[in-house]
């Protein structure tokens, strides 16, 4: 279980997170959406510890997160950030098996190319592992980035590890994808959550949210606006008051996933309650 | 193109890498071996290299001397043997610090001679000679002397620390605040040097010159052995980070998340770093763009992976510091060519080449 309760992070006069409260479970996906500026990169940040919060804790598996050791907490938790950028000729293949160094001594074993592979494969990357990182579209070095984080904490075959209890994080992993490419990540993300895995996302667009997680976290200006299965969060009066949009939610009966319409506004602020 | 057995594929991959890897380092030891024999022959006094190893198996006392190469003899093994060592431990410890430095900074363009870094070393070497005169009624001249790698360190230590606080904001390097912090370093350093040098009539602190384009000249043996391990020791520990930095290089969040302790591993490269280039300095002088030109060499032909990296780098380093001080003593014989002087010939237009290169990525 990841837990974060109370978190709140202030940035000079400005409290960027006011008490936020979050948690994922083993097994679980939840899902982040809110407007640009509501806090939503700076939550991810305080939850996998590379920002320390001005208050509240973050637990990962019933042990606070400064408590883990380094090594140990890589092996079980991984984070896909936004700005992983490389300018230096590595393969695709390389910078996948960078993310095994956490289980690896100088050199790969077959278990860490067998977890390698299978993270490629589920990113759609088999194909680029021989080409040089640079070379490659963002939508690929973003799907190669994402690879890395699975093998990171792809549980060793051999020994049969369960997946309770690993964690992975990802901030937008939809940037820079096609429309097809959005929702392979999203699969794959929601497979692992399938296989016990618990998994945290930062979303832009709340059809994806909706379609893929079992929770939506909504933050607006730094504070939790709405919590809790899609089909309860997402409103039209949701959208209007958060996204400032105008939007209509269909709730199709036997499907149990929302659907949000957005229409075309009429001017551009239309809706919008700031 | 569909891979039916990725992890076969993979495990073929990476033999062919390790392959690779293994003639390439191969080819740079013979290189280096070539690199040497041809260093030993040339010169204002030409030595075979059958002589050569004829008069060394005389020196050990495997055969027996031959009186007509006894001159010739001193002249290899009191000045053209160590000038050799000097050289390659030189070449090895500037690429390893310029590997080291570019992978910190997460930017090719980082070299211990642009950032500061030599500089810094050679000013504080220089002002050490100085104040060492008023020293020397407690110490020893030898002692002195030993000093000298120690107090370059801190100087490099210092210009090293200086250029990563102003060029560097939450482990993102601005490249342009890098190198500008090089040219304001290399500046200070330069008209220091050039103070002490003409307030002092010191002979041990020789000329602005040797500081800032560099020489191997006058090394013995003595001092060789002394400084020797002060180079090596810090570019073998610098060569165990190759996991480190190839972490790194995905950017200091990413490291982290891979149960990599940054700051703490940070702190012992740069130490690392300001030792080995300190070292070299106080022996022998600023030379530029060895830590630049290796590097990327070597990422050209074999990648980034630090594993490989790092020893080809070293390879190479002191195979083309040998030859360029062969070419430094040759050129205009009987006097001598400060080596930077060569090294920034081959070295500048590389650097210009590779900023153009990085403006057209939009790296900066």
């Amino acid at each position: 279980m990841l837990n974060a309760s109370e978190i709140r992070v202030v940035r000079g006069q400005r409290r960027i997170l006011d008490d936020v409260s979050l948690q994922v479970s083993s097994g679980e996906m939840a899902a982040v959406i809110g407007p640009n500026g509501a806090g939503k990169t700076t939550l991810l940040h305080a939850m996998s510890g590379a920002l320390l919060p001005d208050g509240g804790a973050v637990e990962i598996g019933g042990r606070a997160l400064g408590a883990w050791p380094v090594k140990e907490l890589a092996r079980r938790r991984a984070v896909l950030t936004q700005n992983a950028t490389l300018g230096f000729p590595f393969t695709a293949l390389q910078v996948v098996m960078i993310g095994r160094s956490p289980h690896m001594g100088r050199h790969p074993g077959r278990g860490d190319l067998r977890a390698a592979a299978a993270a490629m494969s589920e990113t759609g990357v088999l194909h680029l592992a021989e080409r040089s990182y640079p070379t490659l579209s963002g939508g690929e070095k973003q799907r190669v980035q994402l690879a890395r984080v699975l093998a990171q904490i792809a549980a060793d075959a051999e020994t049969a590890e369960s997946n309770v209890g690993r964690y992975l994080l990802l901030d937008e992993p939809t940037n820079n994808l096609d429309l097809a490419h959005q929702h392979l990540v999203l699969a794959a993300a929601r497979r692992l959550a399938d296989a016990g895995v618990a998994v945290l996302v930062v979303l832009h667009d709340p059809n994806h949210a909706a379609a893929y997680a079992d929770r939506i976290h909504v933050l607006q200006h730094g504070r939790t606006f709405a919590a809790g299965a899609p089909r309860d969060v997402l409103t039209s009066h949701l959208m209007s008051s958060v996204f400032g949009v105008a939007a209509r939610v269909l709730n199709e009966p036997g499907r149990d996933r929302p659907y949000v319409l957005i229409w075309p506004s009429a001017s551009p602020h239309s809706g919008a309650t700031h | 193109m569909t891979v039916l057995d990725p992890v076969g594929h993979f495990i073929a991959l990476a033999r062919r890498q390790s392959r690779r890897t293994t003639l390439a380092v191969l080819a740079a030891v013979a290189f280096l071996l070539v690199a040497c024999f041809v260093t030993i022959h040339g010169g204002a006094i030409h030595i075979a290299p059958l002589d050569a190893l004829r008069m060394l198996a005389a020196r050990t006392g495997l055969v027996d001397a031959v009186p007509a190469t006894d001159a010739l003899s001193v002249i290899l093994i009191e000045i053209r043997l160590p000038r050799i060592g000097l050289g390659i431990v030189t070449g090895a410890g500037l690429a390893v610090a310029g590997v080291t430095l570019q992978g910190l900074f997460r930017n090719p363009l980082a070299d211990p001679g642009l950032v500061g870094v030599s500089t810094g070393a050679a000013l504080a070497a220089a002002a050490f000679i100085v104040l060492g005169r008023s020293l020397a009624e407690y110490l020893s001249p030898e002692i002195l002397r030993h000093a000298l790698p120690l107090a370059a360190f801190f100087g490099g230590l210092i210009a090293t620390i200086v250029v990563y606080a102003v060029a560097t904001r939450e482990g993102r390097t601005d490249v342009a605040a890098l190198l500008l912090a090089g040219v304001a370093i290399n500046a200070m350093a330069a008209a220091g040097i050039g103070l002490l040098v003409f307030i002092s009539s010191e002979q041990e602190l020789r000329s602005l010159n040797f500081w800032m384009l560099g020489s191997l000249n006058g090394i013995t043996w003595s001092r060789l052995a002394f400084a020797a391990p002060l180079i090596i020791l810090p570019t073998l520990l610098l060569m165990q980070f190759s996991r480190h930095l190839n972490a790194l290089l995905l950017g200091e969040a990413e490291a982290r998340h891979l149960g990599f302790q940054v700051e703490r591993m940070k702190r012992v490269m740069v130490g690392l770093v300001a030792l080995t280039v300190g070292a070299i300095v106080a022996l022998t002088g600023a030379i530029g763009f060895v830590g630049l030109l290796v590097p990327h060499l070597v990422r050209l032909m074999m990648g980034a992976d630090h594993r490989t990296l790092f020893p080809l780098s070293a390879l190479l380093g002191a195979s083309l510091v040998l030859l360029a001080d062969l070419v430094a003593r040759t050129i205009v014989v009987p006097a001598e060519l400060p080596i930077g002087i060569l090294t920034a010939l081959i070295g500048g237009p590389f650097f210009l080449w590779l900023l153009m290169r990085q403006r057209d990525q939009g790296a900066w």
